[in-house]
């Protein structure tokens, strides 16, 4: 017998977007001149106008951001400086229903996650960050650590207020002011964000928001008057972030794409693994830089392994981002399931074999079927290409060294899984894992102590944790 | 009885443990301070370059894997091996380069030294930068520096001993392995070194040492997709721009040092890695 869900939505009554917004600078919205629309991907109802950052809005932006960083924040205490972060980490819980309904609405991911992932955890990386503001000294970052000044934040989709709070927190606790640019296809949190800042009597200029798209993150990027670059995206654009400020005094961080291995051994826990591994790539829709997007699998158990894996994905609800049940939402852009589905066709024109469970999806929006692709090989595209969309691609080994081996071939190194019941093969292949993040018999599990960021072309530096104050400081020890 | 005729040395590369000429058999000449004629150190070409990789690659996973213990009493190995032959260090610096005997003395004691320092750092880097994060759930999750993995240094042009060994020592420290290449104008010490490095128990291709020209080759070490890492304090300001473009291609960790003691110069060249575990019965 199978059980039938029952609509659960979540009520939008909480929130109230307005038909167009501005840009947020030194505390006031500024109308922007050029406009694009933000829409919702389950419905493709437009939300919101929102303005097209250009030159102007960016010098616009810098110069408030610097004027506020030498009348005000610079002047602040670091024990003044960690009351506005707490009171931020503390409006973020009291509105935390109407971010977590606006994020499901602009980005399309459940409200089951916004609702227990992003925004807790964004107001989580606040309320860390603020403890930090008034005891630098005793960081490691050494005595002569200094903020940058400006720091340009860019920030991608797929965790938009999440992200924000990743940059805006330890910006703010070391003492930088911030222009931060929201996603093109997720801007309204941010401008939600915009009044939380407000109601904390943030001094104005301190955050600064530019909404727009790539060209506005360029004219960031590229703007004389930012000391420091934040990045979060594709390493397509981390590269030209990397070339564009050689030889500039700017400082940059990098958090690229990944793509992550979880490596199942034949002595893992096979229920506990299967939950792991469907997490791990279906967690919002895919969309995560370190997503476990192959699975690795020891050859004796993959059969077994792969139909309960089967079964599971069967039970997946994929559907209406506002209803309390749904496992796995709206692809956040046309754009983005254009590129999930070239990758699958090549993935089937390769030669794996494709796999997805029947599910009905909704006629309108953007949506793509929890999908595997089993006999990958490693020179196949869906096993080196970030797909960023809830595709598995399964290879397998037959000793653990292979196994280490395949998960390592990749120029990305952001995360990687581990499954055995074993604690000296656990340890033993953490070592060999090329990847900042390991995750143990557990995955896509984030933390604002502990330190995220990858190794090889996944980026530079790491985000939360004391090591991630660091990216926000020169003059520190580590440098 | 005729004057004794010195038996003078053939400088070489030295890659993967050995003391190859450079496959392109290019040399160039460096004269002292006077103007007298030393040496005819080889040209290193791209190709010594990419050959020097493979060596290092092919190291580096068992440098990284060593105890720290090990490495820290191979590098005081060579502080050991070098202590020894002090006054030929400092004979050469003097011949090369024409400051003092004592000038040339204390950059070897004190190359000496830095080496020892580094040795001490390689059991305690972990202990300074390592963590255990309390995260908000039951896991266990803690925080470790890791070797980065092949890393290229371009070194000093002046204070050929010392800047040299403050460029290898703290890369090497960490379990990186090296692709040094020599001061342009000063190479002849760090080839001696070489000697000593070939002596001290250090694996095959953990340094790799060349004798060229960076305007030549330090673009070749940017673009070089399995390098990781790169240390560019010798490099000429006017080529820092066209290098770290050419780093992008891999996103290569660049940095460049001015103090020589620093666990900084560890710490660049290593990588945080953190890992999660439940905890439960």
């Amino acid at each position: 017998m199978t059980f039938e869900y029952a609509p659960a939505p979540e009520s939008r009554a909480s929130v109230s977007i307005k038909p167009k917004y501005g840009h947020y600078i030194g505390g006031k919205f500024v109308a922007g001149e050029k406009h694009f629309p933000t829409i919702n991907p389950a419905t493709e109802e437009v939300l919101s106008s929102i303005s097209l950052g250009g030159k102007k809005d960016v010098d616009a932006a810098v110069k408030a951001a610097k004027k506020a960083l030498d009348l005000h924040w610079s002047k602040l205490s670091g024990r003044e400086r960690g009351k506005y972060l707490f009171r931020i980490a503390r409006i973020l819980q009291e509105r935390a229903r109407e971010f977590a309904v606006l994020e499901s609405l602009d980005n399309g991911k459940p409200i089951r996650e916004s609702r227990d992932v992003d925004v807790p955890l964004a107001a989580a990386h606040f309320f860390y960050h603020a403890g930090w503001a008034d005891k630098l000294e005793f960081a490691g970052v050494g005595t002569k650590a200094k903020p940058h000044g400006v720091v340009g934040q860019i920030i991608p989709w797929n965790f938009p207020l999440l992200m924000l709070a990743w940059k805006v927190a330890p910006a703010l606790a070391t003492g930088n002011t911030v222009v931060l640019k929201p996603a093109e296809t997720t801007p309204l949190t941010a401008l939600l964000f915009a009044e939380v800042c407000e109601q904390a009597g943030l001094p104005a200029g301190v955050v600064n928001i530019v909404t727009g798209d790539g060209s506005t993150g360029a004219l960031i990027v590229n703007h004389p008057g930012i000391n420091k670059i934040a990045f979060t995206g594709s390493t397509e654009v981390g590269k030209i972030i990397a070339e564009s400020v050689a030889g500039t005094s700017k400082s940059v961080t990098l958090e690229l794409g990944g793509k992550a291995a979880n490596v199942v051994f034949e002595d893992a826990a096979i229920d506990e693994s299967v939950e792991g591994i469907v997490n791990g790539i279906f967690f919002n829709q895919g969309h995560v830089c370190c997503a476990g997007s192959r699975l690795v699998i020891q050859e004796s158990i993959s059969d077994e392994f792969i139909k309960k894996l089967q079964k599971r994905m069967e039970k997946i609800r994929v559907g209406d981002p506002l209803d309390k049940n749904t496992d796995l939402g709206a692809i956040n852009s046309r754009a983005q399931l254009e590129k999930i589905k070239e990758l699958a066709l090549a993935g089937d024109a390769e030669g794996a074999e494709r796999w997805s469970p029947e599910c009905s999806m909704p006629n309108k929006g953007f949506w793509f079927a929890p999908t595997i692709f089993t006999g990958v090989t490693q020179s196949h595209r869906i096993a080196r290409e970030e797909i960023f969309g809830p595709v598995l691609s399964v290879l397998t080994f037959r000793t653990p060294q292979e196994g280490i081996d395949k998960a390592n071939n990749t120029p990305f190194g952001l995360s990687a899984g581990i499954w055995s019941e074993k604690g000296s093969k656990i340890l033993w292949a953490s070592q060999k894992l090329k990847a900042g993040v390991i995750w143990a018999n557990t995955f896509n599990k984030f933390d604002p102590t502990s330190p995220f960021g990858g190794y090889k072309e996944s980026g530079w530096g790491r985000e939360g944790g004391r090591h991630g104050l660091a990216a926000y400081l020169k003059g520190v020890t580590h440098e | 009885m005729s004057k004794r005729i010195d038996v003078k040395k053939t400088y070489k590369l030295f890659i993967g443990g050995a003391f190859p000429r450079t496959e392109s058999g290019r040399t160039y000449e460096v004269k002292n301070s006077r103007g007298v004629f030393i040496a005819n150190p080889c040209l290193a070409s791209r190709k010594d370059l990419k050959d020097a990789v493979v060596a290092a690659r092919a190291a580096q996973s068992g440098w990284a894997h060593a105890t720290a213990y090990n490495r820290g009493q191979i590098l005081y190995r060579i502080a050991e091996m070098l202590e020894g032959r002090r006054d030929q260090f400092a004979a050469e610096i003097c011949e090369l380069t024409g400051v003092t005997p004592r000038k040339a003395q204390e950059e070897v004691e004190a190359s000496i030294d830095l080496l020892v320092w580094y040795a001490g750092w390689t059991d305690k880097i972990s202990a300074l930068d390592g963590a255990t994060n309390p995260v908000a759930g039951p896991y266990y999750n803690f925080t470790i520096p890791e070797a980065l993995g092949v890393v290229g240094f371009i070194a000093p042009k002046k204070s050929a001993l010392l800047g040299f060994v403050a460029g290898i020592a703290p890369i090497i420290a960490s379990g990186n392995t090296v692709i040094a290449l020599a001061s342009e104008n000063a190479p002849l010490s760090a080839m001696s070194l070489a000697e000593v490095i070939a002596t001290s128990d250090l694996p095959a291709g953990v340094v790799n040492i060349l004798t060229g020209k960076s305007s030549e080759l330090a673009p070749w070490f940017a673009s070089h997709m399995d390098i990781d890492g790169l240390d560019i304090s010798g490099l000429d300001a006017k080529l820092v721009t066209e290098i770290k473009k050419g780093g992008a291609q891999n996103l290569k960790r660049i940095h460049s040092f001015k103090e020589v003691a620093s666990p900084g110069r560890i710490l660049a060249f290593m990588e945080s890695k953190t890992v999660w575990h439940p905890i439960g019965v």
